[in-house]
């Protein structure tokens, strides 16, 4: 049975940089797969410098889920390992040799195969991580059972990827990634649209629960979309996919083969042509971006600007980023910033005056605007966090370590970027999604 | 600007850790973010944070604050003059008042954000801006007569011991305005009440007993010989502490805090509903003067219409679940008119209560955050 949500809670920004709905397709040489993009992962190695790989070849795997493998994006050769404090793995670069060899998986029609066989390939060829659970936001565990399987067919988030063109004329990959997650399940997969969507892809989908959501940011987040679908109670688990990750899915078994090409928004204030471009998974961000830049002096993201990662210009996209947002870096002083009221600046708080241009599109920089302070002001955090949950209560839960508090608030339910709005308008400038993660962390420990 | 930020940078090496002045890099580190917004960045979580910080936020509540200072400043003269039978013009009496006021205000925020600095060298915390407002407000809420040391005093209690030791700004348990004003009343009642502490050198032979100290002693609300109308306690030209006299300034006020979300709307409103409420009763019931007093002419009387919009409305000390908003705020204006009318000894309630309901606002929130829990699971049974 579909739903039409409405969510009242929660703010729009509009920024500058806004990516043309064109797209180019570039062939880059240089990859890496960065373990870190995942939560709670021990990364074990199974290649060395210098093996040659193929597009699907095992990398490395999950040292305590051994079937959770992770496979090179291209076909190439293995150039180097990075490793940072205490040996931590955080890159395995790799070098591609320009001729597309793949590795080969079963091509069939995933309504023919049988359950095991399914979840066989999807680990085999290293597509499975796309699928991650909640509660803590990790990569599912292919022996759970989910109560249900959430796609969010729309992104609310500031300069998002527009899914929509991702999709555009790829029905037959969409469809057929949503065959192959039905399969594995025997649970419901929802699919929530946004007030605009309009991509075939979408609207036509089958085999799926439609949802309507319309509202401002954080709308498009899949965590609001469960919390009032579905909502997570201790025990429960659901898992989520992108809807562009879909399409990799579905290429699996179309081609029999792990095509990690994905469509990504190159979009920000400080990017020179704004716009879609087509890469493989993992791709060396610096290549892209050169030509691009507006200035030198930039913070370039792997992700949006709430809940990206920061790369350096030798870095590389993040596994499930769908943007490289790239703004300018804030490290100027400001004098009496706090007081004159700048309409360069955006502000949720009627303190300043940004509320009155709803529609002026922002060039925030990553100035903290402010020093680190307690709570002292409250009801501003619940007015863009639409879930039945108290976020300061929830926060000093944490704070204090508290993890039966933790868990009788709802944490099951949160993942860091739902707290990515609230951190924003925060007047104490408290950094919580990474508090947030902090208690999900003690939580999966806790409850391991 | 670029002279203010050399000379800042030429500071900043002599007090930082291990150099000569470390002692006072919290001083330095207060004027420097005084004058420039730091060039500090984000490093995890959100990329781009909000314009608007603690600072500004704090800031609004002290311009807020302004029209309540500027006529708390001429009533001081008016009443000064009009005791001594002279009639003297507008520009006069505020000056009169501006010079016993201003020290006032100087002391408070020299002891408080003195005690404020230290307490942030030693914690190596910055410097946070809630004495910024504690600071005007206590100077409005206290006779004008007091003498400074006696708010130096109170003013060091309060920051100490209502603040500091709790963690400082942000985890204080009572409003420290309200208790530097509490400390006074018990510590030297004798110069917080009585009919000669509300009026600055006031002649001997005129009555200075406040409107509400008339009501006490069975009269009507009298000042000067005559009934105040409503519209005289609306402007607010009687006796009373320096800044609640005057319900129009203060209701300016109101209008600034709201318009800007920086003072919660369900406190203020709850505040004075909880008021309402207990003044119908009294009605209903009443059998002496101040009982007989019209509910709404309560509000407009002492400091009942201050505390509504300055002082129960401090969102650290207040009820922090929006639920608990409503019965904080409720309560609140309930006690301080029962408190007001019942008790013999003191005419004015508001203080009391807020104190009150303060201590009770964490327990107030420890239901609302039960309800909260107990619906999750009850979701969760329901769903098994």
């Amino acid at each position: 049975m579909s739903k039409q949500i409405k969510i009242k809670k929660g703010l729009d920004l509009k920024l500058v940089g806004t990516a043309e709905k064109s797209s180019k397709s570039l062939n880059l040489k240089n990859y890496a797969l960065k373990p870190t993009d995942f939560h709670g992962l021990f990364p074990k190695l199974m290649v060395r410098v210098g093996d040659k790989v193929k597009a699907g070849s095992p990398i490395f795997f999950d040292k305590y889920r051994d079937n959770i493998i992770f496979t090179s994006p291209v076909s190439g050769t293995i150039t180097d390992v990075i490793r940072g404090a205490k040996r931590k793995m955080l890159e395995i670069r790799i070098e591609s040799d320009g001729t597309d060899s793949y590795e080969t998986f079963k091509q069939a029609d995933p309504k023919s195969l049988k359950k095991e066989e399914i979840i066989e390939e999807l680990l085999k060829s290293g597509v499975w991580p796309l699928i991650r659970q909640r509660p803590y936001t990790v990569i599912a565990n292919p022996v759970d059972q989910p109560k249900a399987i959430f796609i969010s067919g729309f992104d609310t988030a500031p300069l998002a990827a527009d899914i929509d063109f991702i999709l555009e004329g790829k029905e037959k990959e969409f469809q057929t990634g949503l065959d192959a997650l039905s399969m594995i399940s025997d649970s419901n997969i929802h699919l929530n649209l946004g007030p605009d969507s309009k991509a075939p892809a979408l609207l036509n989908a089958k085999g799926v629960e439609i949802n309507n959501f319309s509202g401002p940011h954080p709308a498009g987040n899949v965590g609001i979309q469960i919390h009032h679908i579905s909502p997570i109670n201790k025990g429960d688990i659901v898992w989520t996919v992108n809807a562009a990750d879909v399409l990799t899915i579905g290429r699996l078994f179309l081609e029999g083969k792990y095509n990690a090409e994905k469509m990504i928004a190159l979009c920000g204030s400080e990017v020179k042509e704004p716009q879609y471009i087509t890469v493989k998974s993992g791709v060396e961000i610096g290549s892209i971006v050169k030509d691009q830049l507006k200035q030198d002096h930039v913070r370039i993201i792997s992700g949006n600007v709430f809940t990206g990662t920061r790369i350096d210009r030798s870095g590389y996209l993040s596994y499930y980023s769908k943007e490289i947002t790239v703004i300018p870096e804030g490290d100027v002083y400001e004098f009496f910033g706090w007081l004159v009221p700048s309409p360069k600046k955006h502000s949720f708080y009627r303190t300043a005056f940004s509320w009155l241009m709803p529609n002026k599109s922002y060039k925030p920089n990553t100035n903290m605007n402010g020093g680190e302070r307690a709570f002292v002001f409250t009801g501003a955090l619940e007015q863009v966090f639409p879930m039945d949950i108290l976020p300061i209560q929830l926060m000093k839960a944490i704070m204090a370590e508290d993890i039966d508090l933790m868990e009788q608030l709802g944490i099951y339910e949160l993942d860091e970027e739902d707290f990515a709005l609230c951190e924003y308008i925060s007047t104490s400038k408290i950094d919580m999604q990474e508090l947030i993660r902090k208690g999900l962390d003690m939580m999966r420990i806790e409850m391991s | 600007m670029k002279f203010i930020r050399n000379i800042l940078d030429s500071v900043k090496p002599h007090v930082q850790k291990g150099a000569k002045f470390h002692a006072f890099n919290s001083m330095y580190d207060a004027a420097d973010t005084l004058f420039f917004v730091p060039n500090t960045v984000t490093k995890t979580g959100s990329h781009i944070r909000d314009g608007v910080d603690m600072k500004r936020s704090m800031f609004v509540v002290v311009i807020a604050l302004v029209p309540a200072l500027l006529f708390g400043m001429w009533n001081t003269g008016q009443m000064h003059f009009q005791s001594l039978g002279q009639e003297v013009d507008i520009m006069d009496a505020f000056l009169y008042g501006l010079l016993k006021v201003l020290p006032i205000i100087i002391v408070s925020y020299a002891v408080g954000l003195g005690i404020e600095i230290v307490f942030a060298q030693g914690r190596g915390h910055e410097v946070n801006e809630g004495f910024f407002v504690s600071g005007m407000l206590i100077p409005l809420i206290v006779p004008v007569s007091t003498p400074l040391w006696m708010v130096a005093v109170a003013v060091a209690f309060a920051v100490i011991f209502g603040k500091e030791v709790f963690g400082g700004t942000g985890m204080n348990i009572v409003n420290p305005a309200i208790l530097t004003r509490a400390f006074l009343f018990f510590a030297y009642p004798q110069s917080m009440s009585g009919d000669s502490v509300w009026i600055a050198e006031k002649a001997d032979a005129f009555s200075g007993a406040t409107p509400l100290a008339e009501l006490t002693a069975g009269n009507a609300p009298l000042f000067a010989g005559a009934n105040l109308s409503p519209m005289e306690m609306m402007i607010g030209a009687y006796p009373g502490s320096i800044g609640e006299t005057s319900t129009i300034a203060i209701i300016i006020g109101a209008a600034i805090l709201l318009y800007t979300g920086v003072a919660s709307w369900k406190v203020m409103l709850s505040f004075i509903g909880g008021g309402l409420v207990m003044g119908l009763i009294f009605n209903l019931f009443a059998v002496n003067a101040y009982m007989e007093l019209p509910a709404w002419e309560h509000l407009l009387l002492g400091g009942f219409a201050f505390g509504a919009v300055f002082m129960i409305t401090d969102p650290v000390t207040a009820t922090q679940t929006e639920m608990g908003k409503w019965i904080y705020g409720f309560f609140g204006g309930l006690i301080a008119i029962l408190v007001r009318v019942v008790n013999p000894a003191y005419p004015e309630g508001v203080m009391l209560a807020i104190l009150f309901m303060n201590i009770f606002a964490p327990l107030i929130d420890f239901y609302v955050v039960e309800s909260n829990i107990k619906k999750r699971l009850k979701r969760a049974k329901v769903a098994a």
